[in-house]
Parts: C-alpha cells; sequence; structure tokens
C-alpha cells in the first residue's frame, strides 16, 4: 500500500538557527549515536525542548502537526539521529525548513520524517495556522491565510524510502527481493 | 551535448549514471569508498547485518581505520575494538589495526584506496580532507555507510558549488588553512549561520595550483565544520604524481566546465594574510595572529587530520631546531599516520623536536578530542594544529583551545604565549 502523502494539521513555527542541541538537549542523547534501538516514545517527550519546554506535550496531544523552522535547521555539526527520533516520538508528520543542516535533512529521510526545504515558509506561516501538506508535489496550502507555497517535491527514490519507514527496512526489502531473483 | 557542469556535479552525474545533474536533485550514486573507524565499525556493521547482508559489496572498496582510540584506553575500547575486528573478518574488511593506524582521511588517501573522481563516504564530518585528491568525500551517518556498505550506492542530494578563486603567495609563517580559517570566520560554521551550509566548495586558482598535497588536504579539512557537504580541488600533476606508486586503481581527472554555473564566486589575494587563530569556543571565532600575541599557553599541539602531517612536522621542526620548548608548556606531537611517523624520524625531524623537549606520540584522533596524548585540566589553554576548538572538546570544559597552523603552534611553545612565528623563520 503506498504511503500517504498529503498531510493535515497545524504548524508550529521556529525561528533561524535552531540546532541540534535546541531540538534535543544533549542530556537526552545518552551515548551519542552509540545507542541501538532509541525509544521514540521517552525521546518525544522531549523534542523542542530547547526552544519550546511545552512543545513536545502539546504536539503529544495533537496540537500541531508540522514544525515549521527558519535558516540551518538541526545544524551543530552532529551526525547523531536521536534529534530526528524525538520529533517523530512527538507526533510529528513533517518538518518543513527555509533551509536545513545537510546531516539533518539526511538523517531525516533515512528515518522515515519527511522533511520540505520551502524558502520563505516562516514569514507565510505563523503557530497555530491549519495546513495542507502534499509531500510528492511539494505544495503547501496555508488553510488559515490561503497562500500557496511550493517546495521542491520528494522525488520517489526517497518517497520509497519514507515508505518503507527509513533507509534499513527499505535496503533490507531491497536486497531480499534482489537475491530472491537470483 | 550535456550542460556545462562543476568538477563535483560531473563526478555526480557521472556515479549516478547520468548525463548530467542539477543542483538539488536527488540522485541514487555508485559509492567508490566506503570507510569507518574503531569508534563507530561496531555500530556500522550491526546495521550492515540489520540489512541482510552477508557480505559487502566490493572488498576493494571498504576499509576499517582505528584512529580515535587507538590503541585502546581502557577496557570498554579494548573490547570495542576486538568485537570491530571480529566483525570485519566476518564481512572480510580490511582493518588498519594497530601498527598500520593513522587517521583514516589520511590514510584512504595514503594506501591508495582513494582516488580521484570517486564519490567516497566515511562516519566522520573530516571526510571532506579528501576531496583535496579531486573526488567528491562526504560525512555520513552510520546508517548511510553500512547500507553503502551492502549496496554499493546511496541517495544523494546534488549541491550547488561555490568556487573560491585563490591568488597570491602565501607569505611567511601562513599556510593553506590559514585560507580557510579565515573564510569560515565570515561564512560561519555548522553551529551558526553556516552561508556554506549544504554547498560544494571548490578551491582553485593559482595559489591553489602550486600547493603541496599536505597543504591540500589541510585546506579542504578546515572547510568540514563550515557545513559544506563537500570540498574539492581540480586534479594535476601534484595529484597525479602523489597518486603514483600509491594505487592500483584507475581513476578520471574531472575538471569544471568553463561555462559551470556556481552558486557564489569568490576571489581571493593571499599575499597580504597573516596567520588567523580560531579562538575559544567556536571554530568561526577568527582574528588575526596580531591580536592575539601575549595570551599564555601551557599545551601546544602538533598533530590531527587537519596538521599533523609531514609538511606540518618539518615546519615545527625549522622554527624549534636549537630551541627549548618553555618550560611551562607541554609540546606534543602526534603524526598523522604510521607512514609519516617513519618519514618523519628518518629525515631527522623527530630528533630536533626531541632536542627541544617535545613529546613524540604515536598516530592517533587523540589529541585532538582529548582522547589521549592531549587531556586538558581546568583553567589550561591549549594552542593545536587541530580542526576544532568547542567547549570540553580536549576534556576540561574550564580550558580554552585555540586553533592555528603549526608554525604559530611552535612559535607559541617556545614563547610560552601566543607568538609569531615569523620571529623564528
Amino acid at each position: 500500500m503506498a504511503m500517504e502523502t498529503i498531510f493535515k494539521g497545524k504548524a508550529w513555527v521556529c525561528g533561524d538557527y535552531t540546532d541540534s542541541y535546541k531540538i534535543l538537549p544533549e542530556q537526552y542523547w545518552q551515548g551519542g549515536a552509540k545507542v541501538g534501538n532509541l525509544n521514540m516514545e521517552e525521546l518525544g517527550k522531549h523534542a523542542m525542548e530547547g526552544a519550546d519546554p511545552n512543545f513536545a506535550r502539546e504536539a503529544s496531544a495533537g496540537k500541531y502537526s508540522f514544525i515549521i523552522a527558519g535558516r540551518n535547521f538541526g545544524g551543530g555539526g552532529k551526525s547523531i539521529e536521536h534529534p530526528i527520533i524525538a520529533i517523530k516520538g512527538a507526533g510529528v508528520k513533517a518538518v518543513i525548513t527555509e533551509s536545513s543542516s545537510r546531516y539533518f535533512f539526511r538523517n531525516a529521510i533515512n528515518n522515515g520524517l519527511p522533511i520540505l526545504i520551502c524558502e520563505g515558509i516562516t514569514s507565510k506561516v505563523r503557530t497555530g495556522d491549519d495546513l495542507e501538506v502534499d509531500l510528492s508535489h511539494g505544495e503547501i496550502r496555508n488553510l488559515t491565510t490561503g497562500v500557496r507555497l511550493k517546495s521542491a517535491p520528494i522525488p520517489q527514490n526517497l518517497m520509497d524510502i519514507l515508505e518503507m519507514g527509513g533507509y534499513i527496512p527499505y535496503t533490507k526489502k531491497k536486497m531480499a527481493m534482489e537475491s530472491s531473483k537470483r | 551535448m550535456p550542460k556545462p557542469m562543476t568538477l563535483t556535479e560531473k563526478i555526480m552525474a557521472q556515479s549516478a549514471g547520468l548525463e548530467e545533474v542539477v543542483p538539488g536533485q536527488m540522485i541514487t550514486a555508485k559509492i567508490g569508498l566506503a570507510y569507518t573507524m574503531d569508534t563507530l565499525g561496531k555500530i556500522v556493521f550491526n546495521h550492515l547485518k540489520a540489512t541482510g547482508a552477508t557480505k559487502v559489496f566490493d572488498p576493494d572498496k571498504v576499509v576499517v581505520v582505528f584512529d580515535h582510540f587507538a590503541p585502546a584506553t581502557d577496557v570498554n575500547y579494548a573490547n570495542l575494538h576486538n568485537e570491530v575486528r571480529r566483525l570485519a573478518k566476518e564481512y572480510n574488511v580490511r582493518i588498519f589495526d594497530i601498527g598500520n593506524q593513522g587517521i583514516m582521511h589520511h590514510v584512504v588517501a595514503e594506501e591508495g584506496y582513494l582516488v580521484p573522481g570517486i564519490i567516497a563516504i566515511a562516519t566522520d564530518s573530516h571526510a571532506l580532507t579528501g576531496g583535496a585528491l579531486g573526488a567528491v568525500v562526504l560525512g555520513m551517518g552510520a546508517t548511510d555507510v553500512a547500507i553503502a556498505m551492502a549496496t554499493g550506492e546511496l541517495w544523494l542530494r546534488v549541491p550547488a558549488s561555490v568556487k573560491v578563486e585563490i591568488q597570491g603567495s602565501l607569505p611567511r609563517g601562513t599556510m593553506s588553512r590559514d585560507i580557510m580559517l579565515y573564510l569560515m570566520g565570515q561564512k560561519g560554521w555548522d553551529g551558526t549561520k553556516a552561508e556554506w551550509a549544504y554547498q560544494a566548495i571548490e578551491l582553485a586558482g593559482e595559489t591553489v595550483r602550486k600547493m603541496s598535497m599536505d597543504s591540500r588536504f589541510a585546506l579542504c579539512n578546515l572547510s568540514s565544520d563550515a557545513g559544506a557537504k563537500n570540498a574539492i580541488i581540480p586534479p594535476d600533476e601534484v595529484t597525479r604524481n602523489y597518486l603514483k606508486g600509491r594505487t592500483r586503481r584507475t581513476f578520471q581527472l574531472f575538471q569544471s566546465d568553463p561555462q559551470a554555473d556556481y552558486a557564489d564566486t569568490i576571489s581571493i589575494d593571499v599575499s597580504k594574510f597573516e596567520p588567523q587563530v580560531a579562538c575559544p569556543h567556536s571554530p568561526d571565532n577568527v582574528k588575526p595572529l596580531s591580536q592575539l600575541l601575549g595570551t599564555k599557553v601551557h599545551v601546544a599541539t602538533v598533530s590531527s587530520c587537519s596538521g599533523g602531517r609531514l609538511e606540518d612536522l618539518h615546519i615545527a621542526a625549522q622554527i624549534l631546531k636549537g630551541r627549548k620548548v618553555h618550560p611551562d608548556v607541554r609540546m606534543i606531537v602526534s603524526p598523522v599516520s604510521q607512514k609519516v611517523y617513519q618519514e618523519a624520524m628518518e629525515d631527522g625531524t623527530f630528533s630536533i623536536l626531541l632536542r627541544s623537549g617535545v613529546l613524540i606520540g604515536h598516530a592517533t584522533c587523540g589529541p585532538c578530542h582529548g582522547g589521549q596524548l592531549v587531556i586538558l585540566g581546568e583553567g589550561e589553554v591549549c594552542i593545536g594544529s587541530v580542526p576544532r576548538n568547542m567547549q570540553g572538546r580536549m576534556g576540561s570544559p574550564k580550558a580554552d583551545i585555540y586553533s592555528a597552523n603549526p608554525a604559530v603552534v611552535a612559535a607559541s611553545a617556545i614563547k610560552g604565549a601566543i607568538a609569531d612565528p615569523r620571529e623564528f623563520l
């Protein structure tokens, strides 16, 4: 079954340079990248804690579905995957940023968290606005204001990874299919 | 006819089997080399197992180099190393283990695994070093490296390219890294504005063409913390000569097309440059040396993936020859690899350093990340030819780290305070 590619829900907006440490304070990184199985539910309780201590509770209760962020979201030079797991754990459906750090973008896709880059989004969306986000067409509709925004769509090779829930399950399936062909 | 492309775009197009690529495009590309180290090796192999792979895609294109805590510094690392050794054997992957160890970003070039024209990836942000050979070399998480090891390919976003045209000859006492430190000060590091985030930085111009490979590696290395995706230098005769006798791999020397599109072009003339210093606690807190003269230091280190090459050891020895390290300073040198260690021993560099009162350690990342050889206590100040200076990186969070070229480090070791190497050259 194909993954749902159109999401609806409310936006939560944060500013420029919200780095890895603000998304998830370092005290929750436990063991850095050494942790094999991250506890999504537990990390989700602390999502965005460095930017807004109320976010995780409100997002988990269904108040927000999208994180809208400014420039260089997830920066700080860290390749750790905890911040992404925390965002997923809080129930966020997609992240839309003006720009994103490279590691954050990769790790989001690799862990099955949809991410779109949309220049100008922070000036067109306010916290609490209702959005409709179409991943595969790269379209963001602000239902509260009526403004439509375009971003680069998520291409098929990345949608395939998101659909499988991440890069490892995707690769596992692909390799199993290839070996059954032989 | 494909459209004009930059060096990085050409390598990505070729690796993806496409005639052309454009910035922002998501491709699936062949990976020509995947490498990891002692600290993340176990996670990489465990992810590799999770994909169901029973072997790596090509044993000649996957390698493990022990460098971060090599040799093991405690029982946990000893056990971790043994685990990585066992897994590497199971997957028939070569390890550069103790005795052949060195900092991975240098070892993969030195040993001929990294060649021009390929895409290479490593589980470490300083992977950008290898772009000096005219390859696209990227830092990745353990997941990505494991998947590349299993399948030989990865999804990649084609970055926009920025061209830095460097002209003029570097004045006495300055080195290639001063150019990148200066630019880092302007462009910001990955934790802040990071104007270069997700871009390919192409380093070109007369100054780069005249640089040795050692200088080119240092130049690319320093760009890692600017948030760039990769740094790259157009391959030429210097590249070709470096590769002679090192590699049996075939390789391609791509060049940017004259009409290629760049997101930005920066021209700098370095002929009036002075040494640059990154001050506590951020790599982009860069000041010219003249503003920092006299700052007291307790530790001086010439080491790491950014400043432990033969050229770095040579300039330190040239300054220290016939002089002594200040009695209040500990100076610690760690060559970047076993091969560089041997060369520095055989050409007399070590004798000069030893007579000056320098401790010569083995090849490891230890001095730069506070793992071994350099560990700072509270209130201590270190100056090192290292890439990073974040708070607490070398031990105590109450220590200060200045990062500078090895000539500045050696001069400061003699004076016991940040000093100008031109006094001794």
